[in-house]
């Protein structure tokens, strides 16, 4: 199974090691070549140095035929335009994008999109973690 | 009308202040604190401060009302592609335009139905072309909501179709002669009309036609 990685930062790194590790064929895209020192010294897949808005870089890591694409650049726009055009022109079956911030990961998660946001995971454990705590008080 | 204008740079500042002066209503939205209070002394309340890709400045800034038209002139092409997919999807408003800083990225905003676009680099490079034609063929106008577009032709005296009348010329699927200007003047060509060297032609063809067209008229 092939899966492209955009945003080679921490979390897309660790994306990548984690399911290159489950034996993906896992081919990794960044603007900045360092980015490839966070995949570790024996990094088993592909590194694509560009940007992910770029469609001569996305056919370049294999998005046209890959299994699985996860975005997740440093930007929620980014991530949001370069997942739409992924799914839409490649029509690739799995493409799962970062959301940072809540109120768009919803407007596109109701639009049908994979989003993951981070920001309201983190939103919904604090507030959890009060209300458990309040509770135990009372 | 009821605009807002995502963007106060250069771009969204003038058009702003010429809606203005046309009496329609408009709110401009700016995100970096120094332009923004630049523009205050200007715009004074009709201009925010926020990121317009977030939907609660645009709440404030009134996209359920919805307005007539929004248009994203940030200088960040994502932006300004998001910024018209929450107004036309989520807010139903009716006339999206959006600034295409890079031309690279023309297609991506095409693909995702962001149909009404202005790129100033593409439109400079038409000028450039329209003055130093390189393969004879000059686009003068793109209708991409047709899928069609208008040329303009030179024909040389040693063009294969000099002397033939339209009706004669083999002229590929999805294209077809609208003028020929002649001497200063210029008619529609007619089936009967008989191409003759320095004509400049108009034609208006698919999108892709263009290498078989110039085989055509200019050999």
């Amino acid at each position: 199974m092939k899966l492209v990685v955009i945003g080679c930062g921490r979390v897309g790194s660790a994306v990548a090691r984690d399911l290159a590790e489950d034996g993906w064929d896992v081919t990794a895209v960044d603007e900045q070549e360092e980015a490839l020192t966070r995949l570790g010294d024996r990094w088993p897949g592909g590194f694509v140095v560009g940007h992910g808005m770029d469609a001569d870089i996305l056919k370049q890591a294999g998005v046209p035929d890959a299994d699985a694409v996860v975005v997740a650049t440093n930007g929620d726009n980014t991530n949001l335009v370069i997942a739409q055009v992924v799914e839409k022109r490649w029509a690739v079956p799995c493409v799962v994008v970062r959301v940072l911030d809540p109120a768009r990961a919803k407007f596109y998660a109701a639009r049908g999109m994979r989003t993951i946001c981070p920001t309201q995971t983190a939103i919904s454990a604090l507030s959890e973690a009060v209300r458990r705590e309040a509770a135990v008080r009372a | 009308m009821y605009a807002i204008v995502a963007g106060g740079g250069k771009v969204g500042s003038n058009v702003a202040r010429s809606l203005l002066s046309m009496g329609h209503e408009v709110t401009m939205i700016e995100q970096r604190q120094y332009r923004y209070e630049h523009l205050q002394h200007e715009f004074e309340d009709q201009v925010l401060l926020g990121d317009a890709t977030e939907l609660h400045v645009l709440e404030r800034a009134g996209i359920a009302r919805p307005p007539e038209l929004v248009l994203g002139v940030t200088g960040d092409d994502e932006d300004n592609l998001i910024i018209c997919q929450l107004a036309s999807e989520g807010f139903r408003v009716p006339k999206v335009i959006a600034r295409v800083n890079d031309p690279r990225n023309q297609e991506h905003f095409d693909l995702l139905g962001i149909t009404q676009t202005v790129c100033a680099t593409a439109n400079v490079l038409g000028l450039v072309e329209h003055e130093v034609p390189e393969h004879g063929i000059v686009r003068l106008l793109d209708l991409r909501k047709e899928n069609l577009e208008i040329v303009e032709l030179q024909i040389d005296p040693d063009s294969p179709a000099v002397g033939k009348r339209v009706a004669g010329l083999r002229l590929p699927d999805g294209a077809r002669l609208i003028s020929v200007l002649r001497n200063g003047r210029s008619e529609l060509a007619e089936d009967s009309t008989v191409v003759r060297p320095g004509d400049q032609v108009l034609a208006v063809l698919e999108p892709g036609k263009e290498d078989e067209l110039r085989r055509v008229l200019l050999g």
